[in-house]
């Protein structure tokens, strides 16, 4: 089944990573990667100018009701929840924090997961919270595919060290290798 | 702990119909995915172990309909929420207004009332809160009571208190309160401007004119279709040059009513042109 999106979420030690997979992407790529990341509640725009920095594909801070399109990178907006209305197009939510976060990496991962089911891969990297490894199970359980950083790899292990112990994964991934397996989809 | 799916599609769209049908709340046009967490999340914290159960209650309760309305609707706000939009209209904005003979701001979805306070600190401190009026209205009559109390958390006013700092207030924020054991109790006089009525977005119709209109995070949870046709009612409430400032993240930029609207700076505001 052919990919549509790529979703992937980080709390602390994750950026670093971000940063070598952006330096490395393939000037066009077949999906969308959308970026969940836990950060302060007043960021302004500064990591969507560095990542934009790093790369040859468009870097959008999203938006409510922004339409998802291949070929670009999403960040979604501190202090709010990302969720799917359909395939395309993204709302906001301020609701209730979950797993002490908002954006929750769970709240976007199991809402991508009702929307794209098996051409949905969930990627979760570096942190110290358990945010996220909940919604990798409801993906793999709605036929999508995992990808969890190489626990040994993260500067924080705590998260992908849950997620490799609780959830049926399909492919353990380095801060070198990430990019590739992006390029290659 | 994963939020669990206890209702279906199906189900959520047919307590939208029945509960349009019974009480006149319209949520035909609400953000679905939304939409569809807070139905999750009332029937966990409200221990309905199904969705027959939760939808008896509504329809049978009209008690409980009030809280189910409370519940449904999103009422997370804070005093000064992104303190730099609050430095935009110190600096900016409020100094336009302060031209006018009488001042209209309508703070639309206002919750509990956080905003429509930080307001009225805002226009006490640029010395226009004596000709101003502050409208606060909200669909939901009981965080309207709430704000009427002037009654928040004592635990939150340190946030407050940094957010008030970093929109340029210079004052000592808990001049403005009372503290009583946990809670604090805002000044009166910051209420004596806030007129707070029940106003439904979907709706009602305009009711006033005004120079400023202030509705954030309220627009998320509304589709597109709606978001239009809320915009034109703030279009036309709002006076020729007046100001619409939005959430961090809404944007006018997919409306039609865009290349009327002027954006000032990087800030959610813009500017109504004149046109005759």
């Amino acid at each position: 089944m052919k990919a549509e999106l790529v979703v992937i979420g980080g709390s602390a030690g994750s950026l670093q990573v971000i940063l070598e997979m952006i330096k490395k992407l393939n000037d066009r790529i077949a999906v969308p990667v959308l970026l969940v990341l836990h950060r302060k509640a007043h960021s302004n725009n500064i990591l969507q100018a560095l990542l934009q920095q790093l790369s040859h594909l468009e870097v959008v801070e999203i938006d409510d009701k922004t339409e998802i399109e291949n070929n670009k990178i999403y960040i979604t907006p501190a202090d709010y929840h990302l969720l799917f209305e359909d395939k395309k197009n993204m709302s906001l939510d301020s609701s209730e924090k979950m797993n002490y976060s908002r954006p929750s990496i769970d709240v976007t991962f199991r809402s991508a997961a009702e929307m794209y089911g098996e051409t949905l891969i969930g990627v979760l990297l570096s942190g110290a919270n358990a945010d996220g490894v909940n919604g990798l199970s409801y993906i793999k359980k709605n036929n999508g595919t995992v990808w969890i950083q190489d626990p040994e790899t993260a500067e924080v292990d705590y998260m992908p060290r849950h997620a490799v112990e609780e959830v049926e994964y399909d492919l353990i991934i380095t801060p070198g290798s990430l990019a590739d397996h992006i390029n290659g989809l | 702990m994963l939020e669990p799916s206890i209702v279906k599609d199906e189900e959520v769209e047919s307590l939208i119909k029945e509960v349009y049908d019974r009480y006149g709340y319209d949520f035909s046009e609400y953000s679905r995915a939304s939409f569809k967490r807070r139905i999750n999340r009332i029937c966990l914290i409200d221990r309905f172990t199904s969705f027959a159960e939760l939808r008896y209650t509504v329809m049978n309760d009209p008690e409980y309909l009030k809280r189910f309305i409370e519940e449904i609707t999103v009422n997370v706000t804070e005093m000064f929420r992104d303190p730099y939009f609050f430095k935009t209209l110190r600096e900016k904005i409020l100094p336009q207004l302060g031209t006018y003979p009488l001042i209209r701001i309508w703070v639309a979805g206002c919750s509990t009332g956080e905003e429509a306070y930080s307001i009225a600190i805002l226009l006490k401190e640029a010395n226009l809160y004596h000709k101003s009026l502050i409208y606060g209205t909200d669909l939901n009559p009981s965080v309207l009571e709430k704000a009427r109390a002037g009654i928040f958390p004592l635990q939150q006013m340190k946030l407050y208190s940094e957010n008030y700092m970093l929109s340029g207030g210079t004052k000592d924020f808990s001049d403005y309160y009372t503290a009583n054991y946990d809670s604090v109790r805002f000044d009166k006089s910051l209420q004596q401007k806030l007129i707070l009525s029940t106003h439904n977005l979907v709706s009602d119709s305009s009711f006033n004119s005004f120079q400023l209109i202030i509705c954030r995070n309220v627009l998320i949870y509304f589709d597109r279709g709606l978001q239009e046709r809320v915009f034109r009612l703030f279009d036309s409430s709002l006076e020729n040059l007046g100001f619409l400032a939005l959430g961090a993240k809404e944007t006018l930029r997919f409306s039609k009513l865009d290349k009327n609207y002027h954006q000032v700076d990087d800030q959610r505001i813009w500017k109504k042109l004149d046109h005759h």
